[in-house]
Order: structure tokens, then sequence, then C-alpha cells
């Protein structure tokens, strides 16, 4: 009999049928009587005083309600505590090509639209800063006051000079990953609406509807207990909508102003301009090896191009360097990473949130590592794996670790070992591996409280009610809720009704970023679940002649232990227990454990469990035009359970099809400051053409502290894919790729070359390396040396 | 999501009575058949006509006639799925129904028509943006401005000829039949192009393209190759057609290289094709024709990828476009 009823069977997803009906209802499909809608006047130039904003104009035309400008809502916010850099709409300063300046309500769109372009706004233009290099000139036009480097990062854990010493071989590199964008299908929307009691409800399409409802009440001078926050369901988000931004705030401004529901949805030009993705990072990597083929220390440096806004840039900055170790058994570890800002939109957390950048750099490099000491690249891994159940040398403490499976699983499956360096000119494939968090040990803001709640009720029809703060943005969390619910109760999923995300309704989760969902609030669910089976195990226990220990719930029945003939009926069961109890109703929560290191930075990287992926990609290069076509990718995952198989490889290729793009194709490119191609056809998303295929193999190491034993798989296979591309293309063309995107006039430029030097693509010289002075750490080894008095 | 202006749409029963509409109309008054390029640019308030004159249903300008021995006759108003699917032009004219069938993507060719894609707008990476990024980089010649933002001290307009049918049906020598209230005309297809990004097309005001004109097949080969980023979607950042007919004993009787997208109108590099007459297609000649093809080849800065990439594509595409027609 297999172990569980739902759990671990490929079932298609809750939502499936709304969302290829066409029936689900996005934020955009929501209208209300008496709605304005609102549209935004934003800046035309990259760095500008405003000296004075004409709204007579605009307020002139017929069906205009309102106009706001910056001097309408002061209060700067953020979405970290350290980074209240952004107001609603600006007051004195614009920032980036499109950083707005004013906002009208009006009757219908076009009218919005027109009046927005009536509005006169003057500037004094300052001098932009456009690159990582500008930002650090001394002289370079200040952005936000003070310097433009935001953030400077440097911790050394062990000695890294002394691992140097010890190296008989030490080689490093210099990489750039550039910036891409999220490009979700659904644009963001908003709809904002006071009710006649003063009460705001707000609908958008946010991944983070919590901090929302937090920056709402900050911004507005609103308590929270006078706003109402619900997450529509999102059309994607991949951290895109993460971020509190400009259009939420603004239409719930103007809603209180005119009296009337605002809404607003951003054109895709305006999308390309919020931005929050992925920062262009340049990475500088120097290792020390023993002739053994193990690594004897680490030295990582990091420059962030963060755009104009904080958003959550100090993070990615950490993350930049916490996840790079996590792989390996490294002794020593100097970590210094910076963020500036520049004149462009921020940069945010984009799928893989600050580590893919570095873990394209390190993969590379190690494939670099190894053809120079003479080891196959995947043996090279082989001898610095981080062992299961261990601390890395910057304090994550690893717990299941699949890893080694995943490698060995995926190299057979792909034929690595007989296909690398003999595979025809043109064709080639590459390796990497990787690691990533399963959920964020911190919020964004500090408190102790439970990082997912879940409540669950039971109607008269024996019918469960989940409420959960959590929102599904494609990743499938809906389903994976109700799936772990009716798994607990042995119910199907189709016994179970779900309310998410209205902070009026359902309890708190953090959001739908770092991956956190299904460990966090599955967890929650799985609690809340085994409390409701507890209270109706003791009603019903006395009926079916058992202790409550030895009720069973499965089929939609309750029965005793041994006996299935002793049995109720789900619904029958839930009377017997309301009559005994009340209400029906339990609560689960989940926090995760303090696991902080000891040392300031140390809250970004602790994660209460991290998925690995291991990733073989296979290449044709044309030779003639530096045209690449990625043939196919095998990718392991160690999921710590698959709690539904067909989610994962969903998750898995959906992670492929966007390194793809990473590797290969998307920039988010600037001319003088202003967005090369704000626009799907511009900028060039891989189509179904450069898909390739997709095996994914699925490594189930059942985690002790995840849900059924489950980690996270919705950024992690990201990782490895990059970096496997570009060894590929190495193995298949001899070009060492050092930047990314490899676009064919790039590679045939190396290629060119390579006839006659070293051919290459990447950066030539690093940025200043102002990361100031290094706070030593000590590790855990030195930690547990201590203890044992050594 | 970005939302179309304002305008008149009117739709005249008779190629007459559209050529009347459109005579009257003046500068504000536009054609429009499958819209699928006139639309987006509406959208982007690139152009803003306040009147649209429908052309697509009307049945002067629908089916496909004639036989290959005499020339197949298109209606300019066939949509690019018609023409990539006709069993005829797939039998006697596989290139064209190939080129046809690399224009944006099926759903586009649903609507798109032959006549709209041989009339599609220049095309460059500084005028084809959404409005607030073009206010903010600044409006070049195309888009009422007084400079060319690729080439600012140039006194004209470089945008580039975007067509995928153009070269093909260029290179086979296909005339069109324009006309309007004043009358009616046949022009080579080459003539209808001019070498200026602001104003690509010879058209007369008020006139409008009916039919494409195919020469008999004649034994002719032809083939086109399309380089763009992805393999579907994307504009060309270089088209290469290339056409000949060959002589009993298997050399080139004559020989056309037309080359899109590297220019503002399709580049006819008659040197190449020169090169190629009275050869077998043998390895050097092929080589000295691509070479030939690309000096007359500039591209600027000014669509996707570098313009050297785009410029050392034009040898390599020529190479096997001639391959690719040597084994048609």
């Amino acid at each position: 009999m297999p172990e569980f009823a739902l759990i671990g069977r490929a079932r298609p997803r809750v939502d499936a049928a709304g969302k290829v009906t066409g029936t689900t209802r996005y934020a955009d499909d929501l209208a209300l009587p008496g709605q304005l809608w609102c549209k935004l006047v934003r800046s035309p130039l990259p760095h500008a005083r405003i000296v004075r904003i004409d709204p007579a104009p605009a307020l002139a035309l017929e069906g205009v309600a309102a106009v706001l400008t910056g001097g309408d809502l002061q209060t700067t916010y953020g979405i970290l505590p350290v980074s209240q850099d952004e107001q609603a709409l600006c007051a004195d300063t614009v920032r980036y090509v499109g950083d707005p300046v004013a906002a009208v309500a009006a009757v219908d769109e076009a009218t919005a639209a027109r009046a927005a372009a009536l509005i006169v706004v003057e500037y004094e233009p300052l001098s932009a800063v456009l690159s990582i290099e500008d930002a650090m000139q001394p002289a370079a036009e200040p952005i936000h006051g003070g310097g433009n480097v935001q953030k400077a990062v440097a911790l050394e854990f062990g000695d890294v000079a002394q691992g140097l010493r010890e190296a008989a071989y030490q080689r490093d590199d210099l990489f750039f990953y550039d910036g891409s964008t999220h490009l979700a299908m659904e644009e963001h929307a908003v709809l904002a609406s006071f009710a006649p009691d003063g009460i705001l409800t707000l609908w958008s399409s946010t991944q983070t509807p919590h901090y929302l409802h937090r920056v709402l009440s900050k911004v507005l001078g609103m308590p929270m207990s006078r706003i109402r926050v619900i997450a529509t369901p999102v059309g994607g988000g991949f951290g895109g909508k993460s971020d509190v931004l400009n259009h939420e705030l603004v239409a719930a401004a103007l809603a209180r102003a005119t009296g009337h529901p605002v809404k607003c949805v951003l054109t895709r030009e305006e999308v390309f301009y919020a931005h929050r993705g992925r920062h262009p990072t340049v990475i500088w990597i120097r290792t020390g090896w023993g002739r053994d083929g193990r690594v004897t220390a680490l030295h990582l440096r990091t420059w962030l191009d963060g755009g104009a806004y904080g958003s959550y840039g100090v993070a990615t900055t950490y993350y930049t360097g916490a996840l790079a170790p996590l792989t390996y058994r490294i002794p020593h570890y100097r970590f210094e990473g910076l963020r500036v800002f520049t004149n462009k939109p921020a940069c945010g957390p984009k799928r893989g949130h600050g580590t893919p950048q570095p873990r394209f750099a390190l993969e590379c490099h190690l494939d670099k590592v190894a053809e120079d000491l003479g080891f196959d690249p995947v043996e090279l891994r082989r001898r610095n794996l981080v062992a299961p159940f261990s601390p890395t040398v910057n304090w994550l403490r690893v717990t299941s670790c699949g890893l080694a499976e995943c490698i060995d699983r995926v190299v057979a499956a792909s034929g690595f070992a007989q296909k690398h360096r003999h595979l025809p000119p043109g064709r080639g494939v590459g390796f990497a591996v990787s690691g990533y968090l399963s959920g964020a040990g911190l919020p964004v803001y500090w408190n102790d409280l439970p990082h997912s709640e879940v409540h669950l009720t039971v109607d008269r029809g024996g019918r469960v009610c989940v409420f959960s703060g959590a929102i599904d943005i494609g990743q499938g969390s809906d389903s994976i809720l109700i799936a772990v619910v009716a798994e607990v109760l042995g119910l199907q999923p189709e016994d179970i009704q779900l309310v998410t995300a209205d902070t009026a309704l359902t309890p708190v989760d953090l959001g739908s970023y770092s991956s956190r969902v299904t460990f966090m609030a599955g967890n929650a669910a799985v609690q809340a679940a085994q409390r409701m089976r507890a209270l109706i195990a003791r009603a019903v226990a006395p009926r079916l002649g058992v202790p409550p220990e030895e009720v069973r719930f499965a089929d939609g029945h309750v029965a005793a232990a041994g006996d299935g003939a002793r049995r109720l009926r789900w619904q029958e069961a839930c009377t017997v227990a309301e009559a005994v109890h009340g209400t029906l109703s339990a609560s689960g929560a989940y926090t995760p454990p303090k696991l902080a290191g000891p040392y300031k930075g140390s809250g970004v990287g602790p994660s209460a469990a991290y998925s690995f992926s291991a990733c073989v990609a296979e290449v044709a290069v044309d030779e003639e035009t530096g045209e690449v076509q990625v043939e196919k990718v095998w990718l392991a995952h160690d999921i710590g359970r698959a709690l539904n198989p067909l989610l994962v490889a969903g998750q898995v290729e959906g992670s492929v099809y966007m390194a793809v793009g990473e590797a290969l194709f998307e920039r988010q490119g600037y001319r003088r400051g202003v967005h090369a191609g704000p626009s799907m056809l511009e900028y060039k998303s891989p189509t179904m053409y450069e898909m390739p295929a997709v095996e994914t193999i699925l490594v189930e190491s059942i985690d002790p502290e995840g849900p059924f034993g489950a980690k996270e798989c919705g950024q992690g296979p990201l990782l490895p894919v990059v970096p496997a591309i570009a060894n590929a293309i190495y193995d298949a063309v001899g070009v060492r790729v050092d930047e990314v995107p490899a676009t064919p006039d790039k590679l045939l430029r190396a290629l060119t070359r390579a006839k006659g030097g070293p051919a290459r693509i990447g950066p030539t010289a690093a940025p200043p390396a102002a990361f100031g002075p290094v706070t030593k750490v000590r590790r855990p080894e030195d930690e547990d040396a201590a203890a044992a008095g050594i | 999501m970005l939302r179309l202006p304002a305008f008149r749409y009117i739709s005249p029963r008779t190629l007459t009575e559209a050529t009347a509409r459109l005579a009257e109309g003046g500068p504000d008054t536009a054609a429009i058949a499958g819209g699928t390029d006139l639309l987006p640019h509406m959208k982007r308030r690139q152009r803003c006509p306040t009147v649209l004159v429908g052309l697509r249903h009307l049945p002067e300008l629908q089916g496909i006639r004639g036989t290959p021995d005499q020339g197949l006759t298109i209606g300019a108003g066939c949509t690019l799925a018609e023409v990539t699917q006709h069993p005829g032009i797939r039998e006697a004219y596989p290139a064209l129904a190939w080129a046809a069938g690399m224009v944006a993507t099926a759903t586009v060719r649903q609507m798109g028509t032959i006549g709209g894609n041989l009339c599609i707008e220049t095309r460059c990476t500084c005028f084809d943006l959404p409005l607030h990024t073009r206010d903010a980089l600044g409006h070049c010649f195309k888009d009422g401005g007084a400079l060319c933002l690729v080439a600012p001290r140039s006194p004209r307009c470089w945008a580039i000829a975007s067509s995928d049918a153009a070269p093909l049906l260029i290179a086979i020598g296909a005339q069109v039949r324009l006309v309007s209230a004043a009358g009616e005309r046949a022009i080579s297809l080459r003539d209808l192009y001019r070498d200026d990004g602001l104003r690509p097309l010879a058209l007369q005001p008020g006139e409008v393209l009916t039919e494409i004109l195919l020469p008999p097949a004649d034994g002719r080969r032809a083939a086109y190759r399309k380089v763009r980023r992805r393999g579907t979607i994307d504009f060309p950042v270089l088209g290469v057609a290339v056409a000949a007919r060959f002589a009993p004993d298997g050399t080139v009787k004559d020989a056309s290289v037309v080359l899109g997208a590297v220019a503002s109108a399709p580049l006819v590099v008659p040197e190449a094709a020169r090169l190629l007459e009275g050869s077998r297609l043998d390895p050097e000649t092929v080589r000295a024709a691509a070479v030939a093809a690309t000096r007359s080849a500039r591209p600027l800065e000014n669509t996707d990828l570098a313009a050297a990439w785009r410029k050392h594509l034009v040898r390599v595409t020529v190479e096997r476009a001639l391959r690719e027609m040597a084994h048609a």
C-alpha cells in the first residue's frame, strides 16, 4: 500500500480549468461601479530636479477627477527597513527614466492618458550615473545624497591568505552577468476602493500582500486595521511583484482623494520601467587548490548595479556571497560585495535572487580549474561536495542533501562522460551544480511572529475551507495547500476549498518569494490539518470504540485502526465533532528555526532546508555565425520529496526556460539611460523554438523539516543551467563564456579571435575594490575546535 | 495594454470606391488591410491617421490566379498564410511560400497580407519604441523630429526595409499593380522601393497596391534565408533572397541576389549576380558572390545584434542561400 494517498502523485493544478478557460479573474478583470482610471506621469530624464509641476491643464480637462503630485505623498518607503528611499510620486528629484512624478484619475483610461500628457513638468537635468564604474567615481552626482555605493560588505571566514599559501595552484577569473527582467505575462494591475466607513480595500497583482498592507499603512498614514489588501491571482511574478510599487500607493491615494474606486493597469512599457529584475553583476573569483583537487580557499567579489532605488538590494548583495559556498566544503572563504545606485530602473529580486550571478561564475571557474589540473569537471566537484547535515564555512546549516545523487543521475542520464570532449566540432556538453534555500530564515522586517499561518474550518456539509495568506503566482501554491490538507484529513482535493491572500480573512503569510510557500505555508497547513484531525478523532473515538490515537482518516472516512468496518463518513464525523466541540476550526503556524551565524549580515542565507541541483546541457554552436541552440537540458533536483511531481517538473522546465533566456538572449539594456526596447518584441526572451528538451530527474532526500519532507523547486533549478550552457559552449567551440548573455555577435567575435589568441567573451577589468575593512568571522569548525579545547 | 487612438473606419465595397476615398482623404487617411503593421504603429502613436480605408475584403485584392507557365497573379489582400499554403505557389514558387511563412508568427500570418508585407514600415531601434521611451530618447526624422538618432550627422533616415517577401519577389522578378483614382500602372517591385527610411515606398498619394504579378516559373530556382534572433516573431536583421535560371548544361543563365534589412530598401546586388552567371555554383564562385554581396551591404547599429555581425552574416547567409538553391 502506498505511503500516501495524494502526496507524490502527479495531479493537475487545482486552478488549471480557470486558467485555460479564461475564467480566472486577474486584477485587470476587476471593475467597480463609478471606477476611475489612473495614469502616471513619468520622467523622461534619467536624473533631474523637479522645478515645477503644473497640473492645471489636466484638471481643466473634462472627466478629470484629481491630480496628485509628489507633494501629496511625501512619506518615504521601501521593502527593506534599511532602504526607505522611495516616494510614491517623486517630490524633488527623479532618478530614472520612468520615475513617476504625478498621477491623474479620470473617468476612463483614454481621458486619464490625455490628461497625463497635459501636465507640465519642468526639470533641471542632473548628470546621469549609468554604470558601476561611473557610480564609483568620487565626482559622480549623488543619487540619494552621500556616495553612490549603497552597501559594501566584506566578510572573511577563516583565513583566505593562509588557504592560498597552502595551495599548490591558484587561479582567478572575472565574469559579468547582465541584467534581465522577469517578463511576467500579466502586467501589474491594482484596484483601490474606499467604503463609506473609510475602510480601504485594495486588490493587486502582488506577490507580497502582507508587506503591501504595511507600506500602504505607512504611506497613507492609515492604521493597518483600516486597510484590507487582497492579492488577486498573479499571472507570473518571478520576483517582479514582490516590491510595493508606485501605482499601488497612488491608486489608493487617488481613491481617497476622489471618493471613487481607482484602477491602474501598467502598460508593458511601464512594467519594464518598474523592473526590480536581475542586477547586472561583475564577479571576480580566486580559488586555491591542493594537488588532490581539493579547494583550499575561495575569495569572491561582486559588484552589483542596483539602479535608482534600494529595493531588496541590500539582501541581494549579501545573497551574492551567502549561497556560493553552499555546495562545497570551503576551508577559508572571503566575500566582498557592493551595490551601487545608478540612474536606471531599480533592480531587485528575480528568480534566484542574487545567486545566479556568482553561481554562474563559480561553476565556470571550476571548469577552468578542472582543465588546468587535469581533472574531469564532475570529479573535481565530487571531491569537494558539501556533506549532508553539516555546516558550511559561512554558518549555513545544511540538512538533507541529495547533491551527490543528483550528480550521479544527471551524469548517467545525459551520457556526460561519453560526450564531454568527444562530440564533433560545434557540439558540446557542460555541467554545473547549485543549491538554493527553502524560504528565507528571516522576514524583511524584524519580528518574532510566524512566517506562515493557516486556518481551517469545516462547514455542515463537511467541506473544509483553508484560509491562507499565500498567493499563487503560478508556482502552484494553491494546489499544494489543498493537497497537504486533503492528505492529512484523508479527503480528496475536491473536498477542500481555499481562501487566500486577503488580509481581512486570512492569517499572515509573508509572501510568495524566496521559495518559501510550500515549505512554510505547507508546514503551517499540515499542522492545522493535524490539529483538526485531533479534534475530530477525540470526538468520534468513543463512537468507534477506540482511543483517539487509533482513529484513522482515509478515503473520506474516519475509521477505527485495524477495523475498516467501524467507520463514519467524513461528514458524519464532522457533525459528531461539531456537537462535541462547537465550531470546528483549527490553526497552524510555521516559524523557521533561528539559524543566523555569529556575524552582521548572517540573516541572509540561513534557511531551514536547502535544495540542490545538478545540470548537464548539450548545445550546438554554429561556428560560422556564433548562434547557439541548446539541444537538451538534463536537470536533477533534490526536492526533498515531490509533493506533486507534475508541478515540480513544471517549475524545473520554467527555470530552464528562464535560464536559457539569461544565458543566451535577454538583456535589460539602456541607451543613455533610456530602455533599449521595452516591449515583448524587442526584449528577446526565448520562444518555443529556442526551448530545449528538458529531462527532469527528481531526487528525494526527505528533509526532516519540510512538509512530508519537501523542499523548494521554484528557483534553485535555474541556477546550474546558465553555467552548464556556458561550459557546454566551451566544450563545443573552445570559447570561454565569462559573460552572459552569450549573444551570437559576441560569440562570433570570440570565435574569429580564436585563431589568434585566447578565445573568451567577458570583462577585462574589475571596478574598484572599495569594499571597506574586512570583518573576520570564526568558522563553525573553529567553534568546534574551541569547544574541544584544541 | 496599449490602446488605439480614435479613428473612423471606412469599408468601401469596390476598389474604385476605395481609391476615391483615399484620394479625397489626404494625409490623415491611411489604407488598412490586415492591420498587423499599421495598428501597432497606431498603438505606439507612431502614426495617428484619423480615417482608415479598409482594403482587405475588396474582391479586386483577393485570390491567386493564373498558371506557373504564364505566371501567377496574387491578390495583395491574400493573407500570408494563404500564400504560404497555396498549392500552386508551393509547387512552382516554393521559396515564396517559404519567405511568406517566415513573417512574424502563425497568428499574424492569418491576418497580415502579402501586399501589407511589401508595404511595411521601415524599422529602427530608435523608432520602434513605445511613446514615453521615444519622448525620453528624442524624436527622430521618422517621428517628427529633425535628426537621425542612429547617425546624428546624417541628413536622412536610415530605418531599414523589413519585409521578408520583398527580397524574394524582387529576386524572381515580380511586378506589382498599383491603382489610384487617376489610373493604374504595373511596375517592377524593385521600383516600388526608395532608399529612404522616411519615405520608403514610391507610391503616389492614394495609390493602392492591388496585385503581385509573378513571372512564369520557367525553371527558375530560388531560396530565401532569414536571419533573426529567435525562430519566430522577430523581423529580419538580414534577409537573403537568391534566384537563378539554368541553361540545359547546368550553368547559371541569369541570377539575382537581393538583401533585406541592410538598407532602407531591399538591396539588389548585381555584382554578385554577374559572378554567378555562367557558373555551376561551384564553391569558389559562391564564395566570391557572397563576398561581393557583403561588400555592398552597410548595415548600421539600428536593429537587433551588432552591425558588424550582420555584415559578416551576409557572406555566410548568401553562401548558404546559394547552396540551398543549388540543391533545390
